[in-house]
């Protein structure tokens, strides 16, 4: 009934010849079938006015199981027994919810989309529900990619990733992709990376200071994957990634100009060379050394150990700082820091408040350093080094406690 | 030259990317309207393109704007080759037209393409400047209003309703036309969108024309339809009532107006019988003994203050069988003839309403059916559709005949449905036979209906039940007892009806939803053939469907089903039957007897131990229904009934007839033979599976309820959590040696896994009902059953719940005329605001009212008062629930239902009639059948609800899918999907939201406790 090659699709073609070329090849396949069943679902959905989101399957979903799977675990958590429903009412009910996601799955890419879309007509805190879950991360995941670029290369490693973490590899490539995106998104933006990140993602604060502190690290790519770092939790490097951001950023320095968050201040970078002094000039040192001395004499439990150390230790900070002019000694930051200060504190048993004491002490005491103060002053106007000297001081609680754990 | 449309367009969002290299696209629209169109600039490089146009104006007839839907196309710009197609948005312009709807379209519309779905939204602004012509003979209708809702809508009042309207329209298929075959789907997809789309305008415009004619200024319960007959047309057909309906402005007095029904009948809670030659006229006051005090005086004290009473009491014995003679004072011949003059200078007396303004139904006789299979043939002349004209007039006259049988003189809750499978048609209609009260049908100016309704008595609340012809000269044999209410008037055992419970009948204990689902295999055959086989089934699948409804009813403990819809679906090997009803136990008519079942050879020991084994499950399944749905009738000595006619027989009040294409009629009597009822035999297999089947039907979990109808009878504190969904299934049988047992087996599977599936996913509303619960039946191809159900759930509040429910009928029936009691203050307020026309303020008015009311006994005003608080404090309670409505933007609420629980409907603004057709060439790549349909489904919802936005709508109510076909192709990679959906788009406001405003606090509990009856009763 139709004129040869006269269309090659053959959606244009008329109902009729819908249903004529529907049938002949399908039989075979289905006679196949298992004795007993006479019937297969072919087609089963729901579609409600209001969109319905079952937490825990949404939470199957981001995990990255497969239905079956997911099923399987309904199962097990007793759900039919609570319900009086059957594995086929579960796997319906699955299947949909799966679907549903899958859909809204697109527009999670961009959630603002989401919440302008006409599609789905979802609650608002359900909205922000769906979002923020989809975006929430695993620990071990991002322990694994901290400070990783987050290119093709690394996405290649997923797989070793899922099997170490025994996260689903489904599950890797959603929070892989999640990092990917929000650091494109905010790569080149002005103003503050949390702000950013919460305008266009619609994050909780919680979870854009944390994706702040991804990007920050992806951005630096730090190094934080060494065995000797496997201590340290994400939470302890997001306090840095925070507080560097704050400090050593060019963001930092002027709020209005060249307003980026994301790298450091190559010019505050140059600075601390300067602190080289402090440990070049040996009055200086003794000078310093009995500064931090006198003020902590009878304060600190390991007084004895730190005034025998001092001179290791100011030096293992003083050249951590000195070198960060080099990218790949910025990367090895952490690591730098954990093999000149942290260990040699941990091998003394410091308790946390004596490495706090110290820490405070020894960069407020150069301060009142007679030939340091010209530099001194200069270097504090930039804000990076400030007393708390913040990148140091978060790997203790770990370091100093573990060894007495142990 | 009646009218200027303007049209703005704004501007885009979200728009798809075009243009690859430069991931943008450089969109502009078209703006067409009729055969005019105007284009806007390009914006170049934009996903979210600010076109903000001048204003589009388009000068046209009103027959144009009524007919033609604006047109908007997106389209993507491109230098060297043609533009691409975005996508469209049709906007139909017809709530425009009338004056109390909406005033002006604005918003975001989805841009919608048939074959990727949504791509994008776009902002446009419509207005309509209309001037009046006062020609006569004008072809347009502006100005009717027209609504789904099969009830009189809230917030107006009917002063006269004038009858059926009916029209249909037929055109080619533009699928079938020969151009079909050189152009792209796309272009043929939008053409019969646009085809549809024009032809709806169209046959709205006609109906619009003849109400006019009749002078109404509105059709209610306006059903729409189109069947796609293939190759030999496209057939758009529409029934409607007209009705003069007036608006109520204020809203404390539209309240009580529209939704305490009951009301105003009090004003003679005894007595319908004033005729003393007939049994003692007594109190109907349901108290359990007999008294039988003669107390006449109240009543007739009451009757005094008007002036026509004698012709307002109602009829007790029918019109049609003639032996009305027997009781018949000159009253009833002067109103049977003034009721029948009313009716007969119709052609049809029908009713698509399935809820009526208090005192409109008089007796309800039982369902009438007629179905008829014809043969598809080419339609040759679209002007003329002359041949489907006929096929309806002959179905129509053949249900008026049935009706009259039943001796009722109209047909309410009409409706009618096709099914079509190539060339075989089957048609059918059914709805309620009813007695009506004349006054609502005579024409008169508003005053004096408004008087007449006043003085009105009206019937007892169980009026309805009671038989509208003639004992002894019945038609059809059935089982009669007097009503176990009234005691007084013949009662039937059993009673079908399709229309929805009337709000002032008596149910005890709950309802549920009873299906009857049933298979039957046929040989394929072509054209005569076919036809013939599909008649000569159609008798045996009514009587089957009839028998199944029966047994489960009673198995249920149940005695009468309201909301009944019988779907015959006819596919290339089978035929399906499919039953939905809300089953209830009606107080008025009799305790349904038990099943028993008797075995063919009592002397096997093995065989009849089976048998009595049977027969206990049956009987525990009764009594645990009876727990279940809080079936707890009162006891009462068969003295009291008084000697119940000794009819021993068990029948059905179910007339149907089918005939085919040779017009033929045959008359089936389904009341089993001279078969006891009560009994099954079980005397081969098939009966022993129907048996099984009837037992493997599973209860809703606890906590659920649902029903077909608009409410729950017995649950009455719905929370304002409402979720509409639709859920469609499809499954492929195994075409290898079915048989009728096996596909109905699969058939009940199917259906009972859907209402599993749907309880599950629906359990964190619990306590929750399923409403209006519509379930369709199709067989898109041979092997494939295809079943779509819409239907909304509302949460309820337990706690109250429990109380009511523990009220055994007793203690109800008391509470019931303490209620009417109440309720009187509400009607007298109406009658006062409305005759004394200066309007005052509605909280002086009701301390007026109330006061002057020296009917109501001060005991009885202090009931009112204690029952009122409870209810207000109740709906305070519903309303802490998150105002979900307010604190978003755009949310737009759907139901299947007429009303919105916990809110107030303000305003109607218009119709919605919407028509879509999705294809896909990449199906896999869009998730499959269940993928593509999914988003296609929830893509309508969207634009459904971004049109109400658009009216400054926040709700759809009386929505219902009407059509969802779906074919595939999978082997091909391919899909199409067409979806007819209609709806009311209204405004509602929150009652606490209201209250807040009402400053005055006796007032707003008074209107709390007032809708809250509206909801419940």
């Amino acid at each position: 009934m139709l004129g040869p090659g006269a269309r090659s699709g053959i959606s244009a073609l008329p109902e009729v010849a819908w249903r004529r070329h529907a049938r002949p090849q399908q039989c075979p396949a289905r006679g196949a079938r298992a004795p007993g069943v006479a019937m297969t679902s072919e087609l089963d959905i729901f579609v409600g006015n209001t969109t319905l989101i079952d937490e825990d399957v949404y939470r199957l979903w981001l995990d990255g199981y497969s239905v079956t799977d997911a099923v399987a675990l309904r199962v097990r958590s007793g759900i039919l027994e609570q319900t009086g429903a059957t594995a086929a009412v579960l796997q319906s009910d699955t299947m949909d919810h799966y679907r549903t996601f899958h859909m809204l799955e697109r527009l999670l890419h961009a959630p603002p989309k989401l919440l302008h879309q006409l599609i789905f007509q979802i609650p608002p805190s359900r909205q922000a529900l769906l979002i923020e879950r989809y975006y929430a991360f695993d620990e071990a995941f991002v322990r694994e990619v901290l400070g990783k670029k987050l290119s093709k290369g690394t996405k290649k490693d997923l797989d070793d990733i899922s099997t170490k973490t025994g996260i689903t590899l489904k599950s890797c490539r959603r929070q892989f992709d999640n990092f990917k995106r929000v650091f494109k998104v905010v790569e080149e933006m002005r103003g503050s990376l949390v702000d950013n990140i919460q305008q266009h993602f619609l994050l909780s604060d919680r979870l854009a200071r944390d994706y702040a502190a991804i990007v920050f690290f992806a951005n630096n790519r730090f190094e934080t994957g060494k065995k000797k770092l496997q201590y340290l939790s994400f939470g302890d490097f997001a306090f840095c990634a925070e507080l560097m951001i704050q400090n050593w950023t060019l963001g930092a320095v002027d709020s209005q100009m060249d307003d980026m968050d994301m790298d450091l201040d190559k010019e505050f970078l140059q600075d601390l060379k300067e602190l080289k002094v402090l440990v070049a000039d040996k009055d200086l040192l003794d000078l310093h050394k009995s500064l931090v001395c006198t003020a902590l004499r009878g304060k600190l439990g390991v007084f004895s150990e730190m005034e025998a150390n001092f001179k290791n230790l100011s030096r293992g900070l003083v050249n951590v700082a000195a070198k960060l002019t080099h990218n790949k000694d910025v990367r090895d930051l952490f690591v730098d820091l954990v093999e000149k200060f942290v260990e040699p504190c941990r091998s003394d048993h410091w308790p946390l408040s004596d490495v706090r004491f110290f820490l405070n002490q020894y960069s407020a005491s150069v301060h009142s350093l007679d030939g340091f103060r010209l530099v001194a002053q200069h270097v504090c106007l930039c804000p990076g080094v400030c007393p708390s000297h913040p990148p140091v001081s978060p790997p203790f609680p770990h370091s100093v406690r573990r060894p007495a754990e142990r | 030259m009646p009218g200027k449309l303007k049209v703005k367009i704004v501007a885009g969002r979200h728009l798809p990317v075009m243009d690859r290299a430069s991931d943008l696209t450089d969109a502009f629209v078209e703006v067409k309207f009729g055969n005019t169109t105007f284009k806007t600039d390009v914006y170049l490089k934009s996903l979210n393109p600010q076109w903000n146009s001048e204003w589009f104006k388009f000068e046209v007839d009103d027959e144009d704007l009524q007919d033609e839907p604006l047109q908007i196309t997106v389209l993507d710009h491109d230098t060297y080759s043609a533009n691409d197609a975005i996508g469209k948005v049709y906007i139909d312009i017809d709530p425009l037209l009338y004056s109390e709807a909406a005033t002006v379209i604005s918003g975001w519309f989805p841009i919608y393409d048939t074959i990727h779905g949504i791509r994008g939204e776009i902002n446009v602004v419509v207005k309509v400047d209309l001037f009046n012509d006062l020609n006569r003979f004008r072809q347009s209708s502006c100005g009717v209003k027209f609504f789904c809702t099969t009830s009189i809508p809230k917030c107006y009042r009917a002063v006269i309703i004038h009858g059926f309207v009916e029209e249909l329209v037929v055109n080619e298929d533009p699928e079938y036309q020969w151009i079909d075959r050189i152009r792209t789907p796309r272009a043929s997809n939008e053409a019969r969108q646009r085809l549809i789309s024009l032809m709806s305008g169209e046959l709205q415009r006609k109906i619009g024309l003849k109400v006019l004619e009749m002078r109404g200024n509105a059709v209610v319960g306006y059903l729409q339809c189109f069947d796609l007959e293939g190759e030999s047309g496209l057939v758009v057909r529409a029934i409607g009532t007209a009705c003069t309906l007036d608006k109520l402005s204020s809203p404390a007095a539209f309240l009580p107006a529209c939704n305490s029904p009951s009301k105003e009948m009090k004003e003679i809670p005894f007595n319908e019988d004033p005729n003393p030659n007939t049994h003692s006229s007594g109190p109907s006051t349901p108290l359990k003994n007999q008294t039988y005090s003669f107390s006449p005086s109240k009543s007739y004290s009451r009757q005094s203050s008007s002036s026509d009473t004698d012709l307002s009491l109602t009829p007790k014995t029918g019109m049609g069988s003639g032996s009305a003679g027997k009781e018949g004072g000159p009253f009833k011949a002067l109103l049977r003839q003034q009721t029948q003059s009313a009716l007969e200078q119709r052609e049809f007396p029908f009713f698509t309403l399935t809820a009526f303004p208090p005192g409109f139904l008089v007796h309800v006789g039982g369902v009438v059916s007629a179905r008829s299979v014809k043969l598809l043939d080419r339609i040759h002349n679209p002007d003329e559709p002359e041949t489907r004209d006929a096929w309806w007039a002959e179905i129509r006259q053949e249900i008026k005949s049935h009706a009259k049988a039943l001796g009722c003189h109209a047909v309410v809750g009409y409706s009618e449905s096709t099914s079509i499978c190539e060339e075989v048609c089957i048609l059918s209609a059914s709805g309620t036979a009813a007695v009506l009260n004349p006054r609502f049908l005579q024409d008169g100016t508003v005053e004096g209906c408004l008087e007449q309704r006043l003085e009105e008595n009206l019937p007892t609340r169980c009026g309805f039940c009671h038989i509208p012809y003639d004992e002894l000269n019945m038609p059809f044999p059935a089982h009669l007892t007097y009503c176990y209410n009234c005691r007084k008037q013949k009662v039937p055992d059993v009673l079908f009806t399709t229309i929805d419970l009337p709000t002032d009948a008596t149910v005890i204990g709950k309802g549920c939803l009873i299906q009857a689902r049933l298979c039957r295999l046929k040989k394929k055959a072509q054209a005569e053939a076919n036809a013939t086989a599909i008649s000569n089934l159609l008798p045996f699948m009514e009587y089957e469907v009839h028998t199944q409804l029966m047994n489960k009813l009673k198995l249920k403990g149940m005695n009468a089903l309201f909301g009944l819809r019988i779907q015959i679906t006819v596919g290339e090997n089978m035929l399906m039957g499919l039953a939905s009803a809300t089953g209830v136990y009606l107080a008025a008519l009799p305790t349904p007897g038990g099943i028993q079942i008797a075995g063919k050879t009592p002397n096997d020991g093995s065989y009849e131990q089976h048998i009595s084994h049977m027969q206990k499950k049956i009987n525990d399944t009764i009594a645990k229904n009876k727990e279940l749905y809080e079936i707890s009738p009162p006891e009462i000595s068969e003295e009291i009934i008084g000697s119940p006619i000794p009819e021993p027989r068990q029948r059905s009040r179910l007339l149907r007839s089918q005939s085919e294409s040779s017009d033929e009629v045959t008359e089936l009597d389904l009341s089993h033979g001279k078969k006891d009822a009560f009994v099954l035999e079980i005397d081969d297999t098939d009966a022993m599976e129907d048996v099984h089947s009837l037992l493997t039907d599973v209860p809703p979990p606890s906590g659920f309820y649902s029903c077909n109808t608009e409410i729950m009878p017995g649950i009455n504190n719905w929370t304002s959590e409402i979720q509409m969904f639709t859920s469609v299934r499809v499954i492929r049988l195994s075409s290898l040696n079915l048989t009728n047992q096996a596909l109905n087996k699969n058939f009940n599977d199917l259906c009972e896994n859907l209402l599993k599936s749907l309880y599950f996913k629906l359990r964190s509303m619990i306590p929750c009902c399923l409403c209006h619960v519509n379930f369709t039946v199709s067989l898109p191809e041979d092997e494939l059953i295809q079943v779509t159900v819409t239907a909304v759930a509302i949460t309820f509040d337990k706690n109250q719940a429990l109380q009511t429910t523990k009220t055994h009928v007793e203690k109800s029936l008391q509470r019931a005329s303490t209620d009417n009691e109440e309720l009187l203050q509400f009607p007298l307020e109406l009658c006062s605001d409305s005759l004394s026309s200066h309007p005052l303020p509605p909280a002086k008015e009701h301390l007026e009212s109330a006061s002057s009311n020296s009917g109501i006994p001060a005991a009885q005003r202090a009931v009112t008062v204690e029952k009122a608080s409870p209810v207000g404090d109740g709906n305070f309670r519903n309303r802490s629930a998150p105002p979900c409505a307010n604190s978003t933007v755009g949310v737009v609420k759907m139901t299947p239902l007429s009303f919105i629980p916990g809110a107030k409907i303000t305003k109607y603004l218009g119709i919605i009639n919407m028509f879509f057709i999705r294809e896909t060439t990449s199906l896999r790549e869009e998730g499959g059948v269940s993928g593509f349909l999914h988003a296609f489904i929830a893509e309508v919802f969207a634009m459904v609800r971004a049109h109400v936005a658009a009216l400054g709508g926040n709700a759809v109510v009386s929505y219902i899918m009407k059509q969802c076909v779906f074919m595939e192709n999978p082997n091909k990679n391919q899909a199409q999907c067409l979806i007819n959906v209609s709806g009311d788009a209204v405004v509602f406001v929150r009652e606490s939201d209201l209250e807040v405003v009402s400053t005055q606090q006796p007032t707003a509990n008074c209107q709390s406790s007032c809708t809250e009856g509206e909801v419940t009763t």
